[in-house]
């Protein structure tokens, strides 16, 4: 374990982007955070996490594919990906770390999305301990401990201090570089942090939410449930949860006419929407109510069926705060039987 | 503080529920903490005394659900109606998009609603409670050994601090005292940007825009946005778009639902509130009305059943549109 | 290396009862006017709607200029007073976000203007080349 003084960092991110773009939540001008890209005079934001989450960078909410031009009979196909660089993310809270683990399982397996993996390969992640977790997290349900966050990097801030530990050969890589600024040290303020941390998550509100209802293998049990309706009564159909969520992951692909061609191009979609996965027959969620179960179902039953129980939901709480209703996966796992008395 | 309690509103829907004047009520139901507040039927009163609320956070405007739920619920639907609320309603029904006779609204008073990120901006995360009886909000937090006091006026949603309104336009009964029409600063915010240079108003809006994700939340909360298919969703309108691609359609987007509701607009603030992105989107549609009242003479949409909005109406004289931008210009 | 001259495209709204027999006329009558104007003919002024004009714009016009009956003499009687709110509205608004307002306009030609018209879309064009490209509603995926 390396660390480093807070007063100091700001040399340390300039070494890091000296190598590679940096990317960290600071504050945007409306007080909320947002990643940005590191400059000279960036300062981290205090805030837990921001509101778009890391997904971004990996899977961006609209991406160009390709683009087919056409002569006479031909149709040309043209390759518009950007050569893709090395890169790192700063600030990514345990959770958000997680949610790659989801992400991967979709787009790693074969097919494997080419997209994707090449923006996992040039991406170092820096992980960096909740030091304030809010009312609204829930990680720990879902077996996460903030106090210790995965990534290449894990970072850790104490009051004066920055830790850094890297856990992977990219990681290993960029402590490397920014050797010079760091020194060697021992991992006691880390752990006696840890233990802080710890104690504060068993006061959260939320702490008692579990998944033990849940899982791979309850869809009989869940699907026709009475709850559903209610639940989903006041749910207007916006997209917030799904595009504020870091595990959310689907997409549309479509063709835009640029009138001397076509560019074919992926953009988030979202489960809440009526033209959702709309067929030629129309769409076979026709209300709010089998829209609203399916987000739900697919992440606390449909997923882990398939990918050894592991829910694709990982507690960050962004949809607990975003959410224009106030509707939330935290009150469907209650309201479902997802709470240890 | 709200002057009106929760267990008055409860005894008045219970009242009702019982001698059957009303089969559901329209209102808001408890969340996990004190301001995740969420919009529900309550259809007995079993439910009414468990799960209903009234704080300081009760935001929603439920004139919109009316539309569908007067199309799915059987019976008669009690409503509570905050005085901006009541001029949703009004323009609702002046476009018939729901059935008045289903409907009982009461009009209840409103003391301003506070903004949860505002609260949070002061005391920080880890809000366990937070009690709205007093005339302090008191804020608990895990953080914190006592609770913060927090006044009322510093944490108000921006709709609330330049509140047009605490006169309700429309009910079937009054709890509380009636209110009066405002002298609100609510265009100052935009005369402020108008009188930017346009190199200035560009780059506003640029970075205000940019951070759309086009969730779509300021539409489908609007009650004026009652389209059964929005033309950014159906696919055969040309312009059907799910993620703003770039720049233009970010604008696009924005000026069109602006546009759209223009006229409609009763300005009760609802796409500003739900924006995930704190995008000043009631910015769009103020710029409309003020435009509208100052060029075709003041008007309220809401204020009463049936009115013509300026955009479907005109007078002989109107201003050319080039003649828009001459009268007493500060840009010129 | 020879510089392209930089000649704006502009999209022009023309309404069928006047504005595009005015048009009509000015092409009978040899009156000149650039020919990067590109005229869509359309029922009414009233049937354009302000996603025309973006669209246009997003199609890469870098000025769009919209043509009706003189007030008054709109074929379906009120047409034209109710363009002349809703444009009014939507270029305060476009002006709200900074675009320039010099790119959009309304004009009234009548069927026996031939020479309003091809004045009118000289002075337009002379207008919009002095701005040069529209870059603040570009589409860039549309551009070449």
């Amino acid at each position: 374990m390396r660390k480093c003084s807070l007063d100091s960092l700001n040399s340390v991110f300039a070494k890091i982007a000296e190598a590679m773009a940096l990317y960290l939540p600071v504050d945007g001008s409306d007080g909320r955070a947002v990643f940005s890209k590191w400059e000279d005079g960036s300062v981290l934001s205090n805030a837990l996490n921001t509101v778009r989450s890391p997904k971004d960078f990996f899977f961006p909410q609209s991406e160009d594919l390709m683009r087919f031009k056409t002569e006479g009979k031909n149709i040309e196909i043209i390759d518009i990906r950007p050569e893709s660089e090395d890169f790192a993310v700063f600030g990514v809270r345990a959770c958000d770390v997680k949610s790659f683990d989801i992400l991967d399982r979709v787009f790693l397996t074969e097919p494997c999305d080419s997209y994707y993996a090449s923006r996992r390969e040039h991406g170092v992640i820096i992980s960096l301990a909740c030091t304030r977790p809010s009312e609204t997290c829930f990680c720990q349900a879902f077996g996460i401990d903030p106090s210790t966050p995965a990534g290449d990097i894990s970072c850790f801030k104490t009051d004066n201090e920055m830790y850094w530990q890297a856990n992977t050969e990219k990681g290993e890589a960029l402590l490397k570089a920014i050797e010079s600024l760091t020194e060697e040290c021992t991992d006691e303020a880390v752990n006696e942090q840890k233990e802080k941390i710890r104690a504060i998550m068993k006061k959260l509100p939320l702490a008692s939410l579990t998944t033990n209802s849940f899982g791979g293998g309850k869809t009989t049990e869940l699907f026709d449930r009475p709850e559903w309706a209610e639940l989903s009564e006041a749910c207007l159909g916006c997209g917030t949860c799904t595009f504020v969520c870091p595990t959310c992951q689907c997409y549309d692909i479509k063709d835009f006419n640029t009138g001397n061609g076509v560019i074919r191009y992926r953009c988030w979609d979202s489960c809440m929407y009526s033209e959702f996965t709309r067929m030629a027959h129309g769409n076979n969620r026709i209300s709010q109510k089998e829209r609203f179960r399916q987000r739900f179902m697919h992440k606390l039953v449909y997923y882990p069926e398939n990918n050894d129980g592991l829910f694709s939901c990982v507690g960050c709480g962004r949809c607990l705060s975003r959410c224009p209703i106030s509707m939330n996966i935290v009150k469907v796992m209650k309201k479902l039987g997802g709470e240890s008395k | 503080m709200q002057k009106i309690t929760k267990e008055q509103l409860i005894e008045r829907a219970s009242a009702l529920l019982r001698d059957g004047t009303v089969n559901h009520v329209l209102g808001w139901a408890q969340g996990e903490f004190d301001y995740d507040i969420t919009p529900a039927v309550f259809s007995d009163e079993s439910s009414l005394t468990g799960n209903f609320v009234w704080n300081d956070f009760c935001g929603a405007n439920f004139s919109k659900y009316l539309v569908s739920k007067c199309r799915t619920l059987e019976g008669k639907i009690l409503v509570f109606l905050k005085p901006c609320d009541t001029y949703s309603f009004n323009q609702l029904l002046t476009e018939h998009r729901f059935d008045r006779e289903k409907v009982y609204a009461i009009g209840i008073p409103c003391e301003g609603m506070a903004d949860i990120d505002k609260v949070k901006a002061i005391c920080g995360d880890g809000i366990s409670s937070i009690d709205c009886s007093g005339e302090k909000l008191s804020v608990t937090s895990i953080y914190e050994d006592s609770p913060i006091s927090v006044n009322t006026a510093d944490v108000l949603t921006e709709r609330c601090v330049n509140c047009k309104s605490k006169k309700h336009v429309a009910y079937d009964e009054l709890l509380g005292d009636e209110g009066d029409i405002l002298d609100s600063a609510r265009f100052d915010e935009v005369a402020k940007i108008e009188a930017m240079t346009p190199d200035e108003r560009f780059a506003f809006w640029q970075n205000e825009l940019s951070r759309c994700i086009r969730c779509n939340a300021c539409r489908d909360v609007c009650p004026a946005c009652t389209c059964e298919v929005c033309v950014f969703n159906n696919p055969k309108s040309g312009v059907e778009n799910k993620a703003p691609a770039n720049s233009f359609e970010e604008k696009m987007f924005h000026i069109i639902r602006a546009f759209h509701v223009a006229g409609r607009c009763t300005d009760c603030g609802e796409c500003s509130r739900v924006c995930p992105q704190n995008i000043p989107l009631h910015l769009l549609n103020r710029k409309f009305i003020k435009e509208m009242n100052e060029c075709y003479g003041e008007y309220q949409a809401g204020e009463t059943v049936g009115s013509k909005s300026p955009l479907t109406d005109y007078t002989l004289e109107d201003l050319e549109p080039g003649e828009v931008f001459d009268r007493g210009d500060i840009n010129a | 290396m020879q510089v392209k001259e930089y000649k704006p495209l502009i999209v022009a709204f023309c309404c069928n009862w006047c504005s595009y027999a005015g048009a009509d006329l000015a092409g009978n009558n040899r009156l000149n006017y650039p020919a990067d104007v590109k005229i869509i003919r359309v029922p009414c002024s009233c049937r354009v709607n302000p996603m025309f004009i973006l669209r246009a714009f997003q199609r890469g016009a870098d000025g769009v200029i919209l043509c009706g009956c003189h007030p008054g003499d709109c074929h379906y009687t009120s047409g034209n007073y109710f363009t002349r709110r809703r444009m009014a509205m939507l270029f305060s608004m476009l002006d709200f976000l900074g675009i320039e307002r010099e790119r959009t306009r309304v004009e009234w030609v009548s069927a026996a203007e031939g020479a309003k018209f091809a004045a009118t879309m000289n002075d337009f064009v002379t207008q919009v080349a002095a701005l040069g490209e529209n870059k603040r509603l570009e589409d860039l995926r549309c551009k070449k």
